[in-house]
């Protein structure tokens, strides 16, 4: 039964091996993908490149679908999977600060490490302003201490909030995600670039 | 006519590197119970760094004192995930004929503007990504698969404001 690490199937220092696996896997998918390079990333918000459109919702579409039919088959206890918790005002706030992040610096954390591991020097300068911006999260936490606790609404679901069962609410997410390649094809058609 | 430049491959496939990352994002979940991330990496090494060079300073900060734990904050799953995603980038990149120095720009602008912008926007980043407790992997993506409220939210105000913003710095990338 998973997730392995709860169920004792594996050990702590062997969950730390997979940790180094799976990112192994997430990084070499990212950089197939074409992450590792800030403009293709940024194309994205100017519609000249709708890949990180289209691999993010996929992604998280299969990451989706894949738990679900795992619970379904009693292959997973999804008690015991995280399900990250809500505080409503930090979640946007600290999404609005990262939009803004994403749009100047043509990354974020994940991409940059894999930019990074290719030899881009604006990666690295990147990561460095990221541990820099943490540092001064860190530093300054009594500042923000009540933005960052405000409005704590536990650990809902999507499926919760809206009264819709998990697999009809996916089945929805999936239709949108649909609409939205079909839009981020059109707008690569509208918007073409030359090689960049 | 023949070529002996050595061209770099082409990207594969969106929707097959979609699937592909929901794969292992699903075998994240499964084997460890959690989604991917990368923001935690950067809190971790910060934390870290900080108890090694001012011992003092650490233990009298509110935030340090607060998550303060025995064990190493280098010793997490996500230090070693993301040490796994340089490992894994390299490779790709090798594979790939993608391994290059360079600083990556529109022609627009000069280098010294690109990396003035990589530095403002990865201390923005840095900073919303501990303030929304995970970045686009670990907020985002990882918390819409768990159909997650906040992830959802975080989601919606990343790629809001990026599109909001894309207007005022499209000299940066177009």
């Amino acid at each position: 039964m998973a997730p392995f690490i709860v169920y004792e199937i594996i050990s702590e220092n062997m969950n730390f091996l997979m940790a180094f696996i799976i990112g192994i896997g997430f990084g070499f998918v990212l950089e197939q993908s074409g992450f590792s390079s800030s403009r293709k990333l940024a194309g994205m918000f100017y519609g000249y490149d709708t890949t990180v459109l289209k691999v993010f919702f996929t992604a998280a579409i299969v990451g989706m679908l894949g738990l679900l039919f795992s619970s379904l088959f009693g292959w997973v206890n999804l008690e015991y999977v995280f399900v990250n918790p809500t505080f409503l005002w930090s979640a946007i706030v600290g999404g609005v600060i990262m939009g803004a992040g994403f749009i100047m610096g043509g990354f974020c954390p994940g991409t940059s490490f894999c930019a990074a591991a290719i030899g881009k020097i604006d990666a690295f300068v990147f990561i460095g302003g990221m541990l820099l911006g943490a540092f001064i999260f860190t530093e300054g936490y009594p500042l923000w201490e009540r933005l960052y606790h405000a409005e704590y609404l536990g650990y809902p679901t999507m499926s919760e909030l809206l009264g819709i069962a998990p697999g009809v609410l996916t089945f929805l997410i999936i239709l949108a995600a649909l609409a939205m390649f079909w839009a981020g094809e059109w707008a690569e058609k509208k918007f073409p670039r030359e090689k960049y | 006519m023949t070529s002996t430049e050595k061209k770099p491959r082409s990207y594969i496939n969106p929707y097959l590197g979609g699937v592909l990352l929901g794969l292992v994002l699903l075998a994240a979940n499964l084997v460890s119970g959690r989604g991917l991330g990368a923001s935690g990496a950067v809190k971790d090494t910060v934390v870290a760094t900080v108890k090694t060079v001012a011992p003092g300073h650490y233990w009298n900060t509110t935030y340090y004192k607060e998550n303060a734990s025995d064990s190493s904050p280098l010793n997490s799953w996500l230090v070693y995930q993301v040490l796994g995603v340089f490992v894994g980038g390299f490779l790709s990149g090798i594979l790939s004929g993608r391994m290059k120095w360079k600083v990556e720009h529109s022609p627009k602008i000069s280098s010294r503007r690109r990396l003035l912008f990589a530095l403002a926007g990865g201390v923005l980043f840095g900073y919303g990504s501990q303030l929304g407790r995970g970045c686009t992997s670990g907020s985002a993506l990882s918390g819409m698969a768990v159909l997650s409220v906040g992830g959802f939210v975080t989601m919606a105000a990343i790629f809001g404001t990026a599109f909001m913003l894309a207007y005022f710095v499209r000299k940066n990338w177009i």
